[in-house]
Order: C-alpha cells, then structure tokens, then sequence
C-alpha cells in the first residue's frame, strides 16, 4: 500500500509537508484570525461555559451535567494530582485541571468532523503553557527553600562524592530551567503534528488513489487507506487524550518534586 | 526518487526511543502480571517513562523537519 503511495508521489500527489500547518486568514486577506487562533478561542469558551454550567447550581444529588462535570474534575484530582503529588497537591488542582481540559479539547479538535486540526500542533501553546509550568514549580521551589537553598538542593543533591558535581550540576540545571518546559513543549507539539500529517496523508493520498490514479490497483489500494484512515483516527484520539493527559502528569510531577523535602 | 534523506535517519533514529518503549511496556505488564493490585501504581509510573522514552523520537521527528 505505501509502495504504490510512493510510486504516484511524482506524478502529480503532493505529499502533506509542514506547509499543511500554515493556514490563511480565515475572513479573507488583511485580517488575522487564522483558523488555529479561532478553534483555540472555540475551544477554550467551550470548556469555560461547560465547566460555568456544570458548577452553577452545585447541588448535593448532582444533576447530568454536575455529574459529568465533578467526575472530569475527579479524574484530574484523583490520578493525577493526589497520585503524583499527594496531599500538597491538591492546592494546584485547579491549575492542572485548567490545563488537563484546555489541551484535551484543543487536542482531540485534531479528529472532531469539520475541525479536524488540532490547534496544539501550533508550537506557540504547548509553549506557553509548559513555561508557565516552569515558572510555578520553580516559584514553589524558590519560595519553599529561598533562592539558594532551592539551586543549591537542585544542582547538589548530598550523598555524591565531590568531583561528580563538576558534571551533575551543569547537568541538572539545564534540565531543570530548560530541558523540561522544552521536552514539555516538543513532546505535545510533535505528537500532534504527526499525528496530522499521518492523517493527511492517509486521507489524501486513498481519495488520490481511487479518484485520480484509478484502475484496480488504485482503487483498492486507496480503499484501505481510507479505512486506515478510520482506524488512524480512533488511534490519534487516544494519543490526543494521553497526550494531555502526559502533559498534565509530568507538570505535576516537576511541582510534587518542588514541593518535596528530599530528592 | 524524491524525498529528504533526513526522514531516513528520523527512522533511524526511531529505533532507539521504539526499543525503550518496548522495554517499558515489557516490565509494565509482567508487573501487573505478577501483582494485580499494584496496577494503578504501576500505570502512571509506565505512562511516565513511556513519555519520557518517547521524547527521545519527538525530538527527532521535530530537527528532521527543522534541520
């Protein structure tokens, strides 16, 4: 199947590249808005007004959406916050769940019908929102030990004989202030991005296939890779959800090491 | 033949990050095979590592298509 996607590729397929990802103005030329800026506003709105009216009237025998809403919010608190953190962690369950949901939606908008791009393949807010993971666990770590307490437990941890610091602190500072947010960063983004342009392909390339290579060969061939198409789908569904889900965790982990008192 | 000879070395360089991840989900289930109730210990410590493997390959996918 990918041997025949190959053999066409010159004479005519135009294989996805990253210029997928680069969309125009979606209200026509001088404006702004692209279409990654309109579905991160769409998605953020929605997950503020259903978390609005989830929470509105909080009763003690919750309704549907109170019931969907506390369980969404249990999950984030329970097997994230409390299991990576522990007690502490339950004052930064709302910052995790903010962002747990914010990613997810932006995330599975990769496979919702008539989106089907997922915004945070834009490295621009994995960005933002692994540096804003930066700067709370460093804060917290900074506040809780001063400030060279904090890089001196960060880059000499005890019970190593001397000469090893000469390459653990490097080491463990570069990992610490921008490996971390980085790796964050890179892990989200490139997920995404692949996960789409594995789509892309599979989709443009079987409609190439059957409607414009043609014959029995062409047909069938593009035929199993519109049905791989379904099944990738369902599969980068559940990427995207692990995917928001690993951010969530690993931000997690970083602020339960700040908080805690030995390494 | 058309194409870039860094996706060649992406898949390369895919093979490391695919060997740990394997090695990962290998000692994930004979843990839980061995102990049952220690699964949900065990899931977000493997779903750690598996993210911290898999970084490795994202890292490599993202300089295959910078470099």
């Amino acid at each position: 199947m990918s041997s025949s996607v190959l053999a066409v590729e010159g004479e005519g397929f135009v294989s996805p590249s990253p210029g997928t990802f680069v969309y125009p103005p979606a209200f026509g030329e001088g404006t702004f808005v692209t279409k990654p800026m309109l579905i991160v506003i769409l998605g953020s709105l929605a997950v503020a007004v259903f978390f609005f009216l989830a929470a509105r009237r909080a009763a003690m025998v919750p309704g549907k959406t109170q019931f969907v809403g506390e369980s969404l919010y249990g999950f984030v608190r329970n097997s994230i916050a409390l299991e990576a953190i522990g007690k502490p962690g339950l004052k930064y369950v709302p910052y995790l769940a903010t962002v747990f949901f914010f990613l997810a939606t932006l995330n599975i908008s990769g496979i919702l019908p008539l989106v089907q791009f997922p915004a945070t393949s834009k490295i621009a807010i994995p960005l933002v929102l692994a540096v804003i993971s930066c700067v709370i666990f460093n804060v917290i770590g900074i506040k809780r030990e001063g400030l060279g307490g904090y890089f001196k437990h960060m880059m000499f941890p005890s019970g190593i004989p001397w000469p090893v610091y000469i390459l653990l602190a490097p080491i463990e500072f570069v990992s610490t202030i921008i490996i971390r947010p980085l790796t964050l960063t890179l892990r989200l983004t490139f997920n995404m991005f692949a996960g789409h342009l594995v789509l892309v392909l599979f989709i443009l390339g079987g409609e190439y296939l059957v409607f414009e290579y043609g014959g029995v060969v062409g047909i069938a061939a593009g035929t199993v890779a519109l049905l791989g198409s379904l099944v990738l789908t369902a599969f980068e569904g559940f990427v995207q959800l692990l995917q928001a889900y690993v951010f969530t965790l690993l931000s997690a982990l970083y602020i339960g090491g700040a908080l805690q008192d030995e390494h | 033949m058309e194409g870039n000879i860094n996706m060649v070395g992406y898949g390369l360089a895919a093979i490391g990050p695919g060997i740990g991840i394997g090695l990962i989900f290998a000692a994930y289930i004979s843990g839980v095979a061995r102990q049952p109730e220690a699964r949900g210990m065990l899931q977000s410590i493997a779903i750690l590592g598996f993210a911290l493997a898999e970084a490795l390959a994202i890292i490599g996918i993202g300089l295959a298509f910078a470099l």
